[in-house]
């Protein structure tokens, strides 16, 4: 092998811009979600109805609040499992709460709050000891589902006040639900956050290389610990909206949701090893993975059979990109 | 000896006794060799299962699907024991034994041949292994009276005063130590996980030793799955649930470094006993099972904080006299 032919190949110009939309990760993931809308419209006949089409974001909204935080995160090159087990460490708090006699507004400020300590734990654990992210996570995991084990034991919280019930079955306009703006609101923050400031710059610097980052100037760990933090917090806000739909909190409650969220990221185009993805991928990725569940749904399969569908993904839109460049780098 | 006593096999064990002493303090009746014997027998599945992990985890990965891969195989030998009672057993463990070993060589070729990050590859097979259970059994039970005798009695036989789970468990510690110190592949997962660009310099294919390393683990649950089922007679979906983070939590404790390299087959048993006479001791001294999530979760946050001091300690030493 030559020394000429080791260096990478440097195009004099760029690509044409509308070619390069047209291959895009995002452009792909379109593609495949209109191919699943319009096989979910032809298996069912109930799936064509704005009702259903409404219900059907709920199936996303949620775990997608959490998946723009993760986003940011795991293109900074860290993640955090423990996000499923915020959400029932929040909720338990919340019905905690609720039987001390607290109303919807203290309700919001205490899962918020959890969330956001949560955050702040997992961040300083990963951020000030030193610690690889996936350790500590899995860690933090069933060390919040455990306190919830611990409060609730086999029994589980009712009695949400009445406004409570807003957040997550409550509807802004007609079939608009409140949890799909609030999703709209924070896809839009996040992606203006991560493409459009000098922060989000920042996070790609770091995933991609983070002592570089370092030597640039980048404060690696501080914006690190925030992106925990995010994440903490959106888990917080996405407990708000769980407890609210489904109106009553066990210690089980969103249980592996941290797998779907992982994916959701992944599938939309997030390099698992930092440094890349989009935020328009991930909302693509979000409405797939809604519309492919709530289409099994109505084909009457079973949950723990669709968890099988989420593994299978999971692994596949892992594996296609690292098949694609080895067969792109034989051919070349 | 003094290299003993400050190493962290000596500090587990001293740990170890010291929490005994305290238990016996007020209920002398758990240190009867009697009930240390019972309290044995009953961690020898995770310890086991924790010698699996750790030679996953000295090559720089991580197994999540231990769990699964052990409900599988128990959930397959349990079905075929209550449908066709007449096979002998031990080909039902060989059996179990193949279908672990078979999944466990997918995560490997996932992790080896396409680059995976292996928590990944294994969060997503944790899920379709369980899956793949539903399926097969459509959710029923396998309960105790649908299993012939003989199938649940193997790990009950006593051989000199210890059942034979408890042997099976001795056995697995010799031959592991023997292995990971005395082979080449043994080292090899060392090599892989300490320094993974010199390892491939001395020769060694790291990818290939992962896939061992996940392929033997893989084995391992394949053994405890059938050891489970018959153990507790019963198998359904949800069998050993959680159960990924008790084995990686057994590990973390017995000084298993999770950035690879460093561990042994004595830090590991000693950090699955200390697990298993806390989760023994605590409905003796009154506390609820539904503390022991939130204890795993403590003890894996702790453990791992007190491993990164250790090696870090290390690592500046190394760099200090490479300066000199």
């Amino acid at each position: 092998m030559t020394v000429a032919s080791t260096r990478p190949h440097i195009p004099d110009r760029l690509e044409n811009p509308w070619r390069m939309a047209l291959f895009s990760w995002e452009t792909l993931l379109i593609v495949v979600a209109v191919a699943i809308f319009i096989a979910n419209s032809l298996a069912s006949p109930y799936f064509l109805n704005v009702w259903s089409l409404s219900d059907l974001t709920f199936n996303f909204t949620e775990k997608g609040l959490i998946a723009l935080a993760m986003a940011l995160l795991i293109v900074a090159g860290e993640i955090d499992l423990s996000v499923a087990a915020i959400i029932a460490l929040s909720s338990t708090m919340m019905g905690m709460a609720v039987q001390a006699g607290a109303d919807t507004p203290v309700l919001v400020l205490i899962a918020i709050g959890t969330g956001l300590a949560c955050g702040i734990f997992n961040g300083a654990l990963v951020t000030r000891l030193g610690l690889p992210s996936i350790v500590v996570t899995i860690g933090t995991m069933s060390l919040f589902r455990g306190i919830s084990y611990i409060i609730l034991g086999d029994q589980a919280y009712k009695g949400y006040p009445a406004g409570f019930a807003f957040f997550g079955q409550g509807y802004v306009w007609w079939v608009i639900s409140f949890e799909l703006v609030l999703f709209i609101v924070a896809a839009f923050v996040f992606g203006v956050l991560l493409h459009r400031t000098s922060f989000g710059r920042t996070i790609y610097a770091i995933g991609n290389n983070p002592v570089a980052a370092t030597f640039s100037g980048v404060p690696v760990e501080r914006v690190k610990f925030i992106l925990f933090c995010l994440t903490g917090l959106m888990s917080g806000i996405a407990s708000i909206c769980l407890t609210s739909r489904l109106a009553s909190t066990r210690p089980s409650i969103a249980f592996g949701w941290e797998l779907e969220v992982v994916t959701m990221v992944v599938l939309g185009g997030v390099s698992i090893l930092g440094g890349a993805g989009s935020i328009p991928g991930v909302v693509l990725a979000a409405i797939i993975m809604g519309l492919v569940t709530f289409g099994l749904g109505l084909l009457n399969v079973p949950g723990i059979v669709m968890s099988i569908f989420t593994g299978l993904l999971l692994i596949t839109v892992i594996a296609l990109p690292i098949l694609w460049n080895r067969l792109r780098q034989k051919g070349a | 000896m003094t290299r003993f006593l400050k190493s962290r096999e000596a500090l587990l064990l001293a740990a170890i006794l010291v929490l005994l002493a305290l238990i016996a303090l007020r209920f002398p009746g758990f240190v009867s060799p009697a009930n240390l014997a019972n309290v044995f027998n009953d961690t020898s599945i995770l310890i086991i299962l924790a010698l699996g992990q750790m030679m996953v985890i000295l090559t720089r990965c991580i197994d999540l699907s231990m769990a699964a891969n052990l409900a599988l195989c128990g959930m397959v030998v349990a079905m075929i024991n209550a449908v066709i009672p007449e096979i002998p057993i031990p080909l039902l463990v060989a059996l179990g034994i193949v279908i672990g070993t078979a999944l466990g060589a997918v995560n490997g070729l996932l992790v080896w041949k396409l680059d995976i990050p292996p928590i990944v590859v294994t969060l997503g097979t944790l899920t379709i292994y369980r899956g793949i259970i539903f399926v097969i059994s459509g959710g029923e039970w396998v309960n105790a009276h649908q299993m012939s005798p003989a199938f649940k009695a193997l790990p009950r036989m006593v051989l000199l005063g210890l059942p034979l789970l408890s042997w099976i468990a001795v056995v697995m510690m010799g031959v592991m130590a023997l292995f990971i110190t005395r082979t080449p592949l043994g080292r090899a997962f060392y090599a892989a996980g300490g320094n993974p660009t010199a390892a491939i310099y001395t020769g060694i294919d790291v990818g290939r030793t992962r896939f061992a390393a996940f392929t033997l683990a893989g084995a391992l649950a394949g053994l405890s799955g059938y050891l489970w089922v018959s153990r507790y007679a019963v198998a359904y979906v949800d069998i050993a649930g959680g159960f990924e983070l008790d084995i990686i939590a057994a590990c973390v404790i017995g000084g298993i470094s999770i950035m690879g390299g460093i561990g042994s087959v004595t830090g590991t048993v000693l950090g699955a006993l200390f697990f298993g006479i806390v989760k023994n001791a605590l409905p003796v001294i009154n506390i609820s099972p539904f503390w022991q999530l939130a204890i795993s979760g403590g003890a894996i946050i702790l453990a791992v904080g007190f491993n990164a001091q250790a090696e870090r300690r290390k690592g500046r030493l190394i760099l200090r006299r490479a300066e000199a």
